[in-house]
């Protein structure tokens, strides 16, 4: 896939994956998939950079800058100059 | 040990408390005291669900298990629900270890697993909680509606494990984001009636409900990836009846109808835009590359073209006030 920057900060090692499946099991989007005994990205366009496969790969293989898809959020942190945090609390 | 006493039944107080909720009705008053709770008669062997102490979050959970005896262990996520507690922290590995140690929960059974919502993972990791507390963990499906199949089957299927942002999920979002938007409908649309009189002020209503009330309702259908393009077609579509309604009834030169016209293009699909950018937050699918992006590409048109407007506005009531005859 050609400039992934542009569309999300996923990336995965599939030489460190260990196979527990872990990353298949907590992505509310699948974008994971067992190829045998490695996970593969499958949906790599629909990752909304949660950072659940990222705190549940036990070797390390993913990686994700994760956050809030929310722009009042990150509007309000740029006016501010406060952390970007979910608002709605 | 301190063990509450639950069950699966909802009462019709339940119901209003998850009513009002969803009005945005004292919005941080939902929250059911953190610790371990029995569901029925559990016995050591029963499993334990972890949920949030949002009031929604904990209903739908020991609803879901209507029939079934079992723990619930209720972390103190202050009053929000899980997902958003999660990407918070505070449904996080460490309110879960040491919710675990403070209950003694070792104590009540004689397993060692926990069942947590799948949307609790981007806050928990499994792993490390494994190695602190001993209690291993298994993230069932994203909703509780699915829990029982879940426990029938043993696992998940790939839909329990699907987010979805289907039309009622979009519905129920709008009361609260109408609540919270009302102080910013009476100013904007006492304004407008103001400067512009009562076309202005319907044009404005106009634009800001079709931000909070038809956006969240089209969004799949609206052309455009975009949220910000998505509330530019839509804008523009919802003040092109006024804009006919401008230049039919009003009086005065052809130059003054357009200028007024184009004001009226200028701001209020801008308006409506902005209200579907803010709209991202409340998505179940956006990332926070991809809307960073969109704030960089949009928002200086919004502001330009908004800003614009205004100008537009004010040089056309000051001729008019310094008596030109337009």
């Amino acid at each position: 896939m050609k400039n992934r920057e542009a569309i999300n900060t996923l990336r995965y090692n599939p030489e460190l994956c260990n196979g527990c499946r872990m990353c298949t099991y907590v992505c509310p989007h699948r974008v994971f998939w067992m190829n045998g005994r490695k996970a593969e990205i499958v949906r790599y366009e629909a990752c909304m950079e949660c950072g659940a496969c990222q705190l549940n790969c036990q070797p390390g293989a993913i990686a994700v800058e994760s956050g809030v898809g929310c722009a009042a959020a990150m509007m309000w942190a740029a006016l501010t100059g406060k952390k970007e945090s979910c608002l709605c609390s | 040990m301190k063990i509450r006493q639950t069950s699966s039944k909802l009462t019709f107080g339940n119901y209003l408390n998850h009513w009002l909720a969803r009005w945005g009705v004292r919005r941080m008053g939902y929250r059911v005291d953190p610790g371990l709770y029995a569901l029925g008669r559990p016995t050591p062997d029963s499993p334990v669900f972890v949920s949030a102490n949002y009031t929604l979050s904990f209903d739908v959970l020991r609803a879901a298990l209507d029939g079934m005896d079992g723990y619930i262990l209720v972390l103190d996520t202050k009053g929000i629900n899980v997902w958003c507690a999660a990407s918070k922290g505070t449904f996080g590995t460490e309110e879960l270890v040491r919710r675990i140690g403070e209950t003694e929960l070792a104590k009540a059974v004689n397993h060692r697993l926990l069942i947590l919502p799948q949307l609790g993972a981007s806050g928990v990791s499994a792993h490390e909680v494994k190695k602190r507390s001993g209690f291993s963990v298994r993230f069932g499906p994203v909703r509780t509606a699915d829990l029982p199949e879940f426990l029938k089957e043993g696992k998940a299927t790939e839909k329990m494990r699907q987010v979805r942002f289907g039309l009622r999920e979009r519905f129920v979002l709008i009361p609260v984001e109408l609540v919270h938007s009302l102080p910013f409908i009476l100013a904007g649309t006492g304004l407008a009636f103001l400067v512009g009189g009562i076309f202005s002020a319907l044009a404005t209503v106009t634009s800001l409900v079709a931000g909070l009330v038809l956006f969240p309702v089209l969004l799949p259908w609206l052309p455009t990836r975009d949220f910000s393009s998505k509330g530019y077609i839509l804008g523009g579509v919802a003040v092109l009846p006024f804009l006919f309604l401008i230049l039919a009834n009003s009086s005065g030169s052809w130059w003054s109808k357009t200028a007024a016209a184009l004001t009226w293009i200028l701001i209020f699909p801008s308006v409506t835009a902005f209200l579907a950018l803010n709209f991202t937050g409340s998505t179940t699918f956006t990332s926070r590359t991809g809307v960073r992006r969109e704030i960089f590409a949009y928002i200086p048109v919004m502001a330009g073209m908004f800003g614009a407007g205004i100008v537009l506005t004010v040089v056309l009531m000051l001729i008019r006030w310094l008596g030109g005859k337009i």
